[in-house]
């Protein structure tokens, strides 16, 4: 076959038009999606105790989202690729706009407000950094150079720098590792690897002293919840009560005391799986983790299937991304993690990052169904 | 490829970590962790007990409880709900401004009490406003029917419906209901959700049925306070036991008090006078020397003893009659309540039988009838004793009774000389025990009936029923010593003479005016209340077959 054949969509040499040629969805994703989605809405309908205004605005936000989807699904990953360094700059200057002028809510800046419209620029950069990166190390050779490598830590500690301050040290987090994911799958040498964790632990004294009392005191709260067990140890006291009494069945759906009773504090956003782990014990738990891995390995083999380095790297990134969130979430839920505030995936209660989630997996979607030939 | 591969890796590691904490949580603190939930939810709350009627022996009710609502308040949730506190004020009937003051300095309380046994429309009221942090709380509220009539056996309750005084207080165990319990989902904020289930349910308190009967007690009461008002006196007793079952029918006092409003209660007027207060008795004791010459066989009813000259030195006391009565027999002394025939009588007893007998029919004895506060009262327990000793014991100074002892001993004479447990139960079967012989009852018995047909007790006499009793008139100890102007007015007795139904004894302390012997104080009440118990219980009348009988034999 001739270049000029290959680059031909399938249905003009020859083959039957199908649905998918037409829409650009992966099938098996956005089943994978639906399903955690609809099972989040389940859970959140007993975390909010059945205030069925709430699950209905949770609702509206899904739909919102799956369009969102779907549309991103229809870009082709050239266009992505074309807009990444603009859409990183715009990140940036937003994240300074906020820095300078932006709106307070809950004693944190991370608001902008246009009017009616408010807009959490560290959401976009979840997805405009890494790709960003994609763009910057697509076209050059890979494992990347030291100066390259320079270059690209500089593009992550930018926009990490100024969401940190707002301080959302959850987002600065997740964003982080978007961008380090990235640059570990770009293959960066395992020195670099290996010294930046050196330097992790090196450090790590000074940056205990950096960091502010409210978070010295979540660390401490991890090892010793008793601690303060009113003030910052009283969600992790609740919440493991609340997984602890779940057993392995749990105590039935609509059941939980801790959960039903408001003993479990944000028990619809950031600790909504100890409602999971009381009502549907264990095995509610193992179910979502299973399904999380499905949707996880969906995305490993859409980066593995990618045919340019862009798709590669960005489809990693978002997939990898995808489970730092869900791993931070439970991690910190379960006590293995200090609490930062990372909302379950798909499940939490909050559009914004729902939002951003969905426009990752139509990227996804976008790179697995814009390529050029079937395999 | 490697690359994807060690991050995929390492996401099964680290959710295997996530799972292998979730299972450790559970297998390692489950118990403990569910423990800890149950704790902060489940939460046992108490069911109040309707606690028990108090009821006289007909089913009259003495003492009701009645479900009331209490209202209280979280004072912190309240204050910071921004409820209308003014209206909330006005519909309990207090001070906003107070009770904005009030509730500010209990902020740091969880629990203040706003008001208390509401009638529950009322409460109901408040209640529909729906404030945060107003509660309700249902509880009993004691009524009782008889108010100061029959108040100082009954007794009262607190605001906490537990028994403070009278039978509310010695059958407060048996009164009070075991409250339940029932196991409730309370939330964060202290709602109830839902109860799970009744661990214990309420046991209501047993009902008790007095001895009293509420028709003696209002009469008794009735003629006691009239008696107490025309003579100007200080306090008075009465009592009314009957015979056959030795249960006390009517108990009253004065001054009194009424129960339903405990808020003004004089703790003076609370006493039972008749339980609680040892006073001597006096005259009332003479019969039981009497009997103890009769019982020794030195004496019989005939025996006659000098008088003269109207006084008797002893020791170096003299002991005065009001006038030279001459010889008289053992009726006679006691007909005419001398001191000097009863202090030489006594003389030639020995001291320890009188002594002997005179606990054995209860003096200075706990009369056991579970009335709380009961007195001892005191019986002089000498190893030696004087003349003036044994004189004055046998005249009722120097030792000292309460009106309910005095009665249980006169009952052991109306019952042919066996002394029965006093009961305040209507059915309760009480001990026995013989402390005279029934011929020394018996002769004591018509020398007590003399005693009201033709000596100091005549205005105890009623019409159709023959009596028998004797009067006392005491002088008070004062500060310097016996008082002249100052006395007790007793007079103890039963009736009808052959086949005693009832005891009474009463007793008027302080009488003012020219009035104030036993025989003339006492005595007339004694006549009214026992006259019309008579009828009340439907007793046949027996004083033309009692006169003729009992005067025959006083001279045969």
């Amino acid at each position: 076959m001739t270049d000029y054949v290959r680059q031909l969509p399938p249905h003009q040499f020859g083959q039957r038009r199908r649905l998918s040629d037409l829409v650009h969805i992966d099938l098996l994703l956005l089943v994978l999606v639906s399903v955690i989605a609809c099972y989040g809405l389940v859970i959140l309908t007993s975390a909010v105790e059945q205030d069925m205004t709430t699950v209905r605005a949770q609702v509206i936000r899904l739909i919102v989202a799956f369009g969102v989807m779907i549309v991103m699904a229809q870009i082709p990953p050239r266009l992505y690729l074309r807009l990444a360094s603009s859409l990183y700059l715009v990140g940036v200057i937003l994240l300074l706009l906020v820095f300078l002028f932006g709106a307070e809510s809950k004693g944190a800046t991370r608001w902008l407000r246009v009017g009616p419209v408010g807009f959490q620029p560290s959401e976009l950069m979840k997805l405009a950094l890494p790709m960003a990166l994609a763009w910057y190390l697509h076209d050059r050779r890979l494992p990347p150079r030291p100066r390259h490598v320079g270059v690209a830590a500089l593009i992550i500690a930018v926009p990490v720098l100024l969401i940190y301050p707002q301080p959302d040290l959850g987002t600065a987090i997740l964003v982080a590792a978007s961008g380090v994911l990235v640059l570990f799958v770009a293959g960066i040498s395992w020195r670099y690897i290996f010294s930046l964790l050196g330097l992790l632990i090196v450090s790590a004294p000074g940056l205990w002293l950096l960091i502010t009392d409210y978070q010295r005191g979540r660390i401490l709260t991890l090892f010793d919840p008793e601690r303060d067990p009113l003030g910052s140890g009283w969600n992790i006291i609740q919440s493991m009560t609340a997984i602890g009494s779940g057993g392995l069945l749990g105590k039935g759906l609509f059941d939980g005391t801790q959960s039903q009773l408001d003993f479990l504090p944000e028990s619809r956003t950031d600790f909504i799986i100890a409602v999971l782990a009381e009502e549907m014990g264990l095995v509610g738990v193992v179910v979502l983790l299973i399904l999380y891995m499905c949707l996880i390995g969906r995305g490993v083999m859409i980066a593995i299937a990618a045919q340019d380095t862009f798709g590669r790297l960005l489809a990693a990134s978002i997939t990898f991304t995808f489970f730092v969130y869900v791993f931070v979430n439970i991690g910190m839920v379960s006590a293995l993690l200090p609490v930062v505030g990372v909302p379950l995936p798909l499940v939490s209660y909050g559009g914004t990052s729902m939002l951003t989630l969905c426009a990752g997996f139509g990227i996804l979607m976008s790179i697995h169904s814009h390529r050029r030939i079937t395999l | 490829m490697i690359r994807l591969a060690i991050v995929a890796v390492c996401f099964v590691a680290l959710s295997g970590a996530i799972v292998g904490r979730m299972v450790y949580v559970n297998i390692n603190d489950r118990d403990f962790l569910q423990e800890q939930g149950d704790l902060r939810t489940i939460r046992l709350e108490r069911i109040n007990a309707h606690r028990g009627m108090i009821r006289d022996r007909l089913g009259k009710p003495l003492a009701i409880s009645s479900p009331v609502v209490s209202l209280w308040a979280n004072p912190n949730e309240l204050l910071s709900s921004s409820s209308d506190l003014n209206q909330l004020a006005t519909m309990l009937k207090v001070d906003p401004e107070e009770f904005a003051d009030r509730l500010e300095n209990s902020r740091s309380r969880s629990f203040v009490y706003l008001r208390r046994h509401m009638p529950p429309p009322e409460a109901e009221k408040i209640l529909s406003l729906s404030l945060p942090g107003l509660y309700s709380e249902k509880e009993y509220h004691r009524f009782y029917p008889a108010g100061e009539v029959a108040a100082h056996l009954v007794g009262v309750t607190n605001i906490d419906d537990r028994g403070q005084e009278g039978v509310e207080l010695a059958f407060d165990q048996w009164l009070t209901g075991v409250p339940g319990k029932k196991k409730v989902l309370k939330n964060l904020y202290g709602d109830i959700v839902a109860d799970i289930m009744p661990v214990a349910d309420a046991v209501p308190g047993r009902d008790i049925e007095l001895a009293m009967d509420l028709r003696l007690q209002y009469l008794a009461y009735r003629e006691l306070k009239a008696a107490i008002q025309r003579h100007e006196a200080q306090s008075g007793s009465i009592i009314v036991l009957d015979v056959a079952s030795g249960s006390v029918l009517a108990m009253a006092n004065q001054p009194s008090y009424n129960p339903n409003n405990r808020q003004r209660l004089d703790i003076a007027t609370v006493r039972n006078r008749a339980v609680t207060d040892a006073f001597e008795p006096g005259s009332t004791l003479k019969p039981f020397t009497v009997a103890v010459a009769l019982e020794s066989g030195s004496h019989h009813p005939l025996s006659r003893i000098d008088t003269s000259p109207g006084f008797v030195r002893v020791d170096d006391k003299t002991i005065p009659d009001p006038r030279d009565m001459g010889e008289l027999n053992l009726g006679d002394i006691l007909a005419h309540s001398s001191q000097v025939g009863i202090s030489k009588l006594a003389l030639t007893l020995d001291p320890f039988a009188v002594r002997d007998l005179l606990a054995d029919v209860g003096i200075g004895q706990i009369p056991g009838s579970g009335f709380p506060g009961e007195s001892q009262g005191y019986l002089p327990n000498h190893r030696r004793w004087t003349d003036i000793e044994r004189a004055t014991l046998a005249y009722g100074y120097g030792v000292t009774t309460t009106p309910l002892q005095l009665a249980n001993a006169y009952l052991a004479i109306a019952r042919g000389g066996v002394r029965k447990q006093i009961t305040l139960l209507a059915e309760e079967q009480t001990s026995t025990i013989r402390v005279m012989s029934e011929q020394t009852a018996s002769q004591l018995t018509r020398m007590l009936a003399k005693v009201v047909s033709d000596g100091t007790g005549g205005q105890a006499h009623i019409q159709g029923y023959t009596v028998a009793g004797k009067t006392g008139t005491v002088r008070k100890l004062g500060e310097s010593g016996y008082e002249d102007t100052r006395h007790l007015a007793f007079f103890a007795g039963f009736a009808p003479v052959q086949d005693p139904e009832l005891v009474a004894v009463v007793m008027i302390n302080d009488p003012a005016g020219d009035a104030n012997g036993g025989g003339s104080v006492a005595a007339p009440v004694f006549g009214s209340v026992m006259s019309g118990a008579m009828r009340i219980l439907k007793v046949a009348p027996d004083q033309q077959v009692a006169m003729s009988k009992g005067g025959g034999d006083a001279h045969g």
